[in-house]
């Protein structure tokens, strides 16, 4: 294992787990903040020594309930402290943290559990406890439940749940007056090693169902303590660990990383408050999937609308100011003077204001990734001085695949590899790479391990992707989804999905047109803007189904779709691909449908299925169509929406090459 | 939810519980119309009593007869055993009666936090003097009533709002807000006048889950006037039945639902 102790950044020698590097924290900086997390509304603290006393207690606890080396621990809930030290209590026992998202439903949990044949789940409250008695019967193998929030559950039989503040404190008393029982917790500790398997991730299954990505303790570490070095984080920083717990950035960018380098992480009261807690906490290191970007700045330019004519005028002038010259002076390129002065009243005036109201003043590096960012949106927020990056990575490479550095960034690429990995791109056009903290393989699933790998050892990561001359690599689509039109034109549905994803009024778009004459699009608006704009317009409506079948909406719609063309007509490769026929659907794109994973990307050929009536009435000319979906309400009941749906004809361009020429 | 009505409070124990507040025979007058007449019943300690009827029955100023805002002309009310005449909101206030409004009464200029808060001037002790100088004693029963109030917080999932000025809140929301400040009280007895007014299923389910926790959890008597009869008949123990201020049927849900009377009441019948 390589050990970056020597810059600073690293984790110190003979720290190859993650338990080991907590030990080692709670030595190096005992005093110094590990976690934060609100109580009554007010932020609590727990220092490296304190996290490090609690993880070994619940270890212990859990260690009393007969968990050994290499049983699978599952871990629900949303980001709380103690689900952080579930997972390094687990891995202090050798046994193999399985974190599960918290927003699945009953049988999609069900169906984790089961295939990781997991035998103690840790959750964070009822909700989760609920759904696994419900599931019991998928179950067997299940012995305990530990849960943290005790509300609504005194009445529940108690002979196989257990709170962890009980444990914890059992283990304390335990620790207290039988001497050799805290000696025995950190001789587990020193028993593990790198080779252990640290943790499981499930992908997010956008094609079929979820595999198990195990990943090795010693792996996870190396790649933690690149990236570390890479952005110089230090035991100084803080971020804020609102991802999902159970996906790979999560995992990697709070608590790996804040183990390595030793800083804080600091849990949001709950996912509504995230916002908030952002703006109290400050966070130095920061990550975002574009989505959340663009809502915030969507958020933005709605307020600005109502601000009065001064600060609007303000604000204008400055943020035109700032795409002017903000980006060059973020990458130290020559800016005169006077730009400079100009740029300095700006920050003065608007953007350090702004910044501050979205909770990124003290931002040093924030990432972005999952999805191809506009380059409008990405260079908003650098403009605004924000050091807003982006990687490309995947579960299987414990997320950095490549990353870009300071000064050398734009919004297209994905960026050089990320330090240590090797990339290739294979005759196929896809790219694939060998990295330090690659995974070991898929759990019970050797045929999709093998499938996954090339011979000589590299990852296939199932995208294609070129490489620009000065080595920065540009991901198009999945390769398995770039397909061809019957006259032979390129069709890449990813590339314009983003386009139309780009327009605020655009939440989602979905893109057929493979072994077809022409391409078209499905799309859905973004309630938050367009329900703006048609407030503004006086457009009244009851519903989301009568606002996306509003005429003026699919006007304002079919202009967006015809400026998409208009800059696809201007791409050699892409101009054949223009979009013929669109129309909006009458409801949402839903996870719980499973027309969307659960990192929120489109499923196409799943709703390609589901919307068939629809497609075909793309294809076939009709003004409209009628559909029927079964959907599933947030309880879990299911019922049919219908509606009848319109198809509209977009504008297309000429293809601009030979003007060009 | 019946299945979780049913889990919060056994029927079997209920009965034989004592009476937190007894109406006898009160009758009310404005002038001459009689909005209440000669109408008793009484609400036990630990249940949720449900007071329905068609509009114009007299529910609300039943309501307001119980926090002392109106005076009965005659008749009697009894509240843990002592009998009172004339009393005013303030003083039924600190006996331990908390109420909410049909149309939502908070102070909309204030935050959610600040709302809750003043639940709990009735239980401040600390005189001006001290609250001015806000250390020592004072500082130390402020922590205490913030401990409190964030609680409730908690238990009605109000954390994102916490800091927000309640008139920009939606109306759903205001009305758990209001029910914080009213629980903010430590009261004896809750009165809740229509808290499902104007919610959507989603919300009226919360609201409902809401009313029964707050029923197990804090031991809270409720009082309760709300119109939509599947929310009635699920979390409520007993029923009353008031029609032009005269009561027409009191007992339990099942009961109630039984009644021609009632029937006649809220389908109309021709005479």
């Amino acid at each position: 294992m390589r050990v970056n102790a020597s810059n600073g950044f690293g984790p110190g020698p003979g720290n190859d787990t993650f338990p080991k590097l907590l030990r080692a924290n709670a030595r190096v900086r005992a005093k110094r903040p590990a976690m934060r997390c609100k109580d009554r509304g007010i932020w609590q603290t727990w220092t490296w020594e304190d996290v490090y006393e609690n993880v070994s207690l619940f270890a212990h606890g859990l260690k009393s309930l007969g968990v050994a080396r290499g049983d699978k621990i599952a871990i629900a809930g949303a980001n709380r402290p103690r689900l952080y030290w579930a997972i390094c209590a687990a891995q202090m026992l050798g046994a193999v943290p399985v974190p599960v998202y918290a927003d699945a439903v009953a049988s999609e949990l069900a169906y984790v559990l089961q295939n990781a044949d997991v035998r103690i789940a840790i959750v964070q409250d009822q909700e989760q406890v609920d759904k696994l008695l419900g599931e019991s019967e998928q179950l067997p193998q299940l012995r305990h439940i530990v849960y943290d929030e005790e509300r609504g559950l005194d009445e529940y039989d108690h002979t196989r749940l257990h709170t962890i503040s009980a444990l914890i404190a059992e283990s304390r008393d335990v620790f207290e007056h039988e001497p050799g029982t805290r000696a025995a917790i950190e001789a587990e500790i020193d028993a593990g090693g790198g080779g252990d398997i640290s943790i499981m991730l499930y992908t997010s299954g956008t094609t079929g169902r979820s595999k198990g990505v195990m990943l090795s303790a010693g792996g996870c570490i190396a790649a933690a303590s690149d990236t570390v070095a890479f952005d110089k984080l230090t035991d100084a920083d803080e971020t804020l660990a609102y991802l999902p717990l159970a996906w790979v950035g999560d995992h990697y960018l709070n608590y790996a990383q804040s183990f390595v380098a030793g800083f804080c992480m600091a849990c949001p009261e709950n996912a509504e408050t995230a916002q908030q807690d952002l703006r109290e906490i400050g966070p130095t290191f920061y990550f975002a999937p574009p989505r959340v970007f663009e809502s915030l700045l969507t958020r933005v330019m709605i307020r600005m609308e109502d601000a009065g004519p001064l600060k609007r005028w303000l604000f204008h002038h400055f943020i035109a100011v700032a795409r002017r010259w903000g980006e060059k002076i973020l990458n130290g390129q020559f800016v005169p003077l006077h730009a400079r002065l100009h740029y300095g009243l700006g920050r003065i005036l608007i953007y350090a204001p702004l910044l501050n109201v979205l909770g990124f003043t003290r931002i040093r590096v924030a990432y972005t990734a999952g999805e191809a960012i506009g380059s409008d949106l990405f260079s908003f927020y650098r403009s605004l001085g924000m050091n807003l990056k982006q990687l490309y990575g995947q579960t299987e490479a414990f997320l950095y695949v490549t990353c870009q550095k300071d000064g050398d960034i734009r919004s297209e690429t994905v960026g050089p590899p990320a330090p240590n990995v090797d990339i290739r791109i294979a005759d196929s056009g896809e790219v694939q790479f060998r990295s330090p903290g690659m995974f070991v393989a898929y759990y019970k699933e050797d045929a999709k391990t093998a499938e996954a790998m090339t011979q000589d050892g590299y990852v296939k990561t199932g995208d294609a992707g070129v490489f620009d001359p000065d080595g920065h690599l540009r991901i198009i689509d999945r390769a398995a989804d770039v397909g061809k039109l019957v006259d032979g034109s390129l069709f890449a549905p990813k590339y314009i999905e983003n386009k139309l994803k780009f327009f605020p009024n655009i939440k989602e778009a979905v893109g057929f047109g493979h072994d077809q004459a022409f391409v078209t699009a499905m799309l859905n608006i973004d309630l938050t803007a367009v329900g703006n704009w048609a407030e503004r317009n006086n457009i009244s409506y009851g519903s989301y189904q009568e606002l996306a079948g509003h005429p003026q909406v699919y006007e304002m719609i079919a202009e967006h779709v015809a400026s998409v063309n208009e800059s696809l007509s201007r791409d050699r490769f892409m101009a054949g691909a223009q979009i013929r026929r669109f129309l909006i659907l009458h409801k949402e794109l839903d996870a719980d449908d499973g027309e969307l994973t659960r990192t929120q990307k489109v499923r196409r050929s799943f709703v390609g299925e589901r919307y068939a009536p629809l497609v075909t009435a793309l294809y076939n000319g009709s003004d409209e169509a009628d559909i029927a979906t079964e959907v599933t309400f947030e309880d879990g009941r299911k019922g049919i929406i219908a509606a009848r749906v319109k198809i509209r004809d977009a504008r297309t361009f000429a293809v601009a090459a030979e003007q060009a020429a | 939810m019946s299945a979780v009505a049913e889990m919060a409070h056994g029927p079997a124990t209920r009965a034989a519980a004592e009476a937190l507040l007894t109406v006898e025979n009160v009758s009310l007058t404005f002038g001459g119309v009689g909005a209440l007449s000669d109408i008793s019943f009484d609400i036990r300690k630990g249940e949720i009593r449900a007071i329905i009827g068609p509009n114009g029955a007299g529910k609300t100023s039943m309501l307001n007869c119980i926090n002392g805002f109106y005076h009965p002309r005659s008749g009697r009310i009894i509240f843990k055993g002592k009998p009172r005449q004339r009393m005013r909101p303030y003083e039924a206030a600190s006996q331990g009666i908390a109420r909410t409004f049909q149309n939502v009464a908070l102070f909309k200029g204030m935050s959610t936090l600040d709302n809750i808060l003043t639940g709990r001037t009735l239980k401040m002790k600390r005189n001006f003097f001290w609250q001015l100088l806000r250390h020592g004693p004072a500082m130390r029963e402020e922590i205490e009533h913030r401990i409190y109030c964030e609680e409730i917080i908690d238990f009605l999932e109000i954390e994102h709002i916490r800091k927000t000025p309640v008139g920009k809140l939606p109306y759903g929301l205001q009305k758990r807000v209001e029910l914080g400040r009213a629980l903010a009280m430590q009261p004896d007895l809750l009165l809740l006048d229509e808290p499902m007014a104007g919610m959507n299923l989603e919300e009226k389910e919360d609201m409902c889950r809401f009313i029964l926790d707050v029923n197990r959890h804090f031991g809270t008597t409720i009082a309760l006037i709300e119109h939509d009869m599947g929310v009635v008949m699920d979390i409520s123990d007993r029923v009353v039945v008031l029609e032009y201020g005269h009561k027409i049927a009191d007992g339990t849900p099942d009961e109630v639902k039984a009644d021609r009377r009632v029937i006649d009441a809220y389908l109309g019948v021709s005479h």
